[in-house]
């Protein structure tokens, strides 16, 4: 049995990195007592698919998790076990049976909605956003990799001290928020982002 | 003192910028954070290393469930931020604070450090830095908070008595709330006589070391010629404090965000080895054997899975093959958890075939390394050590191990014993080849030796406490040919920085001198001594000069057999005669059987023949005391005399 679980991810939960929430979903897992299930071979690895890697420090309301069963379960019931086991700062806001056949998590996402609140009064930001988005390519690089950040950028808008941004989420097509903000000179510990909604294929 | 509110803005602002920031947000699953404004007696736990480390220790996790079961006490944690947490720590003005609530540690009432090991201590002074007290106990007064140790290194707590305003020796499940107990009562006494009425009540629970309390007198040739208690509250010794049987196990461990040293459930299945190795500390210090039902163990790992989710279970004593059930529980486990796709570790298994049939009844399937102590290579050097095993015996287990699916063996060889030889240390080398050949035959090229290599240490309180340190010039001789020799395909060596090895020796084996040592090389900036890079033997070397102490003193010489240890008026139990007998004895290669066979005597029971009478005869691996008045009727009765076997 294939489960997707929507969760947030917020409080002490956003200092958890990707891989350390990998590991936390396979022990909240266990601690719920679902039947997990696991690769075979040499080192057995628990099958969680997590949709979008969420950069540390941010927090979201919309993170996607693919988990799958060695046998099928009543969907209720495991919503209530996973609430009751769910780490500090890992919400769980719905849980659903998805068919084994659709293709892997990652490759269903789209784009990704990012809210990122600036603190403090930053001189003529809504113009460096003007001019962002005007631009016609924006080339960066990143970890020695040239890329063109522009039309990642799917949306971005200014209101008071809220940015909000649509990306670019799909493979090896990702508009990272943290990269938006450094064009627009902010720096990290300025903002604080928070990702809203996931778009992925097959509808939701 | 910044409020735990300033405290969190200012976290806020730091720690995106710091490594691995999950070590010092606090929240995680698990955790207790209680209503301060509802509890007056509080307690922060603390590691004096980073949270990695202090996370993966048991005694702190029992302490802190201990405390806050207690419904009007709490206890939170604390470990030390890693260089660039601490650089951010300290610009920032952000004193060492608790992981749960965000208090600065001086709010507390009580500090209780952990010592596992001697290369924390440079760690403490940071540790108090960090928390913005005075670092010397006398320059602490009732509006500081106590700053208690306890843990295996505090068994010699001289070199800390500077820093530390009381020490717990023995065991703590019960010590602890005792003492927070009683800080609480003269708390809401209104703190009557200060701390040194504090002190006075502190120094009369069971167990309780209050260093300032004592005088030490010197010989002229630095040797101590007296210690002596200076207040009517003092105990002259202190015996350690122990529980009489294991309390039931902590099951609900915090469980960190972040990858952490061992990412598991713990538990301990026995305390205390019958085994007597004459190098080791825990077998001597954690005596008597006390062990933990089957039952109750398999019990534990079932609430531990639904409570931690951990993907892995260690089960954890000193020599687990010496666990009267092990057979059952193994099985019992391997059947009830085999489908959990867990890890369940059985460390510390002894030298034969039935151990490969124990780490196959646990059904591990991931086969990654079988460990194998032999400690020395040579049956001479064994018998001197008191772990007598053939070299047969090592290579027929090996055998079994390869044959039963494992790639690889992990051996422990310790060097610097007392009485060793080059040729004991080449014999390492040798065993190990031998022990990869019985591999090869196996598996071909995929066979594997992994050595880990450490040099011994002459512990306080165990039979070798008279023996000199090896000096580091031998220890690199030594080193030398084990390099030398262990190298090539399917072979692989681990060692000690020799420097390292004699820092540690340093804080074992002081006395309370060695507090100015440690002072000078906190202002020299030593910290994080037991990580390699972080370790410099030039800042030792100064601040003994400053001190004005030598360093060969304390390591350089094996000590008369009449002199007068910094450490003998704290009381391990084991009495010092019969250390002295089994010194003697290891100079002669004459072994003792496990004293579960024989007991000769070690002192344990006449210093707890009360608690012994009230606690049931199985719950202890030693002789049941037998009252004199029934003693006629009991004759019968199988029990093994009180007599020492002799030479």
């Amino acid at each position: 049995m294939r489960v997707r679980i929507t969760f947030s991810k917020t409080g002490p939960a956003k200092y958890s990195g990707h891989l350390d929430l990998h590991k936390t979903w396979e022990r909240i897992l266990r601690r719920a007592g679902l039947p997990l299930a696991y690769s075979h071979g040499f080192h057995p690895q628990p099958k969680i698919h997590l949709a979008a890697a969420l950069p540390l420090g941010f927090t979201s309301e919309c993170e996607l998790v693919d988990v799958w069963l060695t046998e099928s379960v009543n969907v209720e019931e495991s919503v209530v076990e996973l609430k009751r086991a769910a780490s500090p700062g890992i919400g769980i806001t719905e849980v659903r049976e998805v068919a084994e056949s659709l293709p892997p998590m990652q490759t269903l996402v789209r784009s990704a909605d990012y809210v990122a609140t600036v603190s403090g009064e930053v001189v003529g930001l809504d113009q460096r956003v003007a001019d962002l988005i005007s631009a016609e390519s924006l080339p960066r690089e990143r970890r020695g990799k040239k890329y063109d950040l522009r039309p990642l950028i799917e949306s971005l808008a200014l209101e008071g001290q809220v940015l909000r941004m649509r990306l670019a989420a799909r493979e090896a097509a990702t508009g990272r928020p943290e990269e938006v903000l450094d064009a627009l000179g902010l720096a990290e510990r300025q903002t604080a982002v928070h990702r809203a909604r996931l778009f992925i294929d097959n509808g939701r | 003192m910044m409020t735990p509110h300033q405290i969190e803005q200012a976290l806020d602002r730091v720690l995106l910028s710091v490594l691995k920031p999950g070590r010092y947000s606090g929240g995680e699953h698990n955790q207790i954070a209680k209503d301060w404004a509802r509890i007056d007696l509080r307690v922060a736990l603390g590691f004096p290393d980073i949270y990695d480390l202090g996370m993966s220790n048991l005694g702190l996790a029992i302490l802190y469930k201990a405390i806050n079961d207690q419904p009007d006490m709490l206890a939170e944690r604390a470990y030390c931020p890693w260089l660039d947490m601490e650089a951010a720590m300290r610009r920032e003005g952000i004193p060492l604070y608790s992981l749960e609530t965000k208090h600065a540690l001086a709010d507390f009432d009580l500090i209780g450090l952990t010592l596992p090991y001697e290369q924390l201590h440079s760690n403490v002074l940071n540790f108090l830095e960090l928390a913005q007290l005075p670092l010397r106990a006398a320059d602490r007064d009732e509006t500081h908070p106590l700053v208690i140790a306890g843990g295996h290194a505090c068994y010699n707590p001289e070199p800390m008595a500077d820093f530390i305003d009381a020490f717990l020796i023995g065991e703590g499940e019960e010590a602890i709330v005792d003492v927070a107990r009683c800080i609480q009562q003269w708390k809401r006494e209104g703190k009557p006589g200060g701390k040194e009425e504090l002190l006075n009540r502190v120094a009369a629970i069971d167990g309780f070391y209050v260093p300032s309390f004592y005088s030490v007198d010197y010989h002229s040739d630095g040797t101590i010629a007296r210690v002596t208690p200076a207040r009517a509250s003092a105990r002259f010794p202190v015996l350690k404090r122990i529980v009489p049987m294991l309390p039931p196990p902590v099951t609900r461990f915090i469980v960190p965000f972040v990858d952490i040293t061992h990412n598991r459930a713990p538990i301990e299945i026995m305390r205390g080895c019958t085994r007597g190795c004459r190098f080791c500390h825990a077998g001597m210090v954690t005596r008597p054997v006390r062990e933990r039902p089957v039952e109750e163990v398999v019990e534990a790992v079932g609430r531990m899975i639904r409570e931690t989710g951990f993907e892995q279970i260690a089960l954890l004593s000193l020599s687990s093959s010496d666990y009267t059930r092990i057979g059952e529980l193994v099985k019992a486990i391997g059947e009830k958890y085999a489908n959990e796709n867990l890890d369940i570790s059985l460390p510390s298994l002894r030298i034969e075939s039935f151990s490969v049939d124990l780490m196959d009844a646990l059904k591990d399937a991931r086969r990654s390394g079988f460990t194998l102590a032999p400690e020395a290579a040579t049956e001479r050097m064994r018998e001197i050590i008191n772990k007598p095993i053939s070299t047969e015996q090592v290579l027929t287990t090996a055998r079994e191990i390869y044959s039963r699916g494992w790639h690889t063996i992990k051996l422990y060889f310790m060097i610097g014993h007392p009485m060793e030889t080059l040729d004991d240390v080449r014999a390492i080398a040798e065993l190990c080849k031998a022990v990869l050949a019985e591999g090869k035959k196996v598996l071909g090229k995929r066979a594997q030796v992994n050595a880990g290599v450490s040099t011994f240490v002459p512990k306080p309180h165990t039979p070798f406490q008279w023996a000199k340190v090896a000096d580091v010039h031998t220890i690199r001789e030594k080193q030398a040919i084990l390099k030398r020799e262990l190298r090539g395909p399917g072979l692989k060596l681990n060692w000690n920085n020799p420097e390292e090895t004699q820092l540690e020796a340093w804080f074992s084996r002081g006395d309370r001198r060695l507090g100015k040592v440690l002072l000078e090389a906190h202002y020299r900036g030593a910290k994080f001594d037991a990580w390699m890079d972080m370790f410099d033997m030039k800042v030792w070397r100064e601040s003994f000069a400053a001190a004005g102490l030598d360093l060969e003193f304390y390591n350089g010489r094996e000590r008369a057999e009449d002199e007068i240890f910094p450490w003998d008026h704290i009381d391990a139990a084991v009495k010092k005669k019969f250390l002295l007998d089994d010194w003697r004895w290891s100079k002669r290669g004459q072994t003792r059987v496990d004293c579960r066979d024989h007991c000769f005597a070690c002192g344990i029971l006449p210093k707890f023949k009360d608690l012994r009478r009230e606690t049931p005869d199985e719950a202890w691996e030693c002789p049941v005391v037998t009252p004199i008045a029934r003693r006629g009727q009991l004759l019968e009765a199988n029990i093994i005399p009180l007599t020492l076997v002799q030479p």
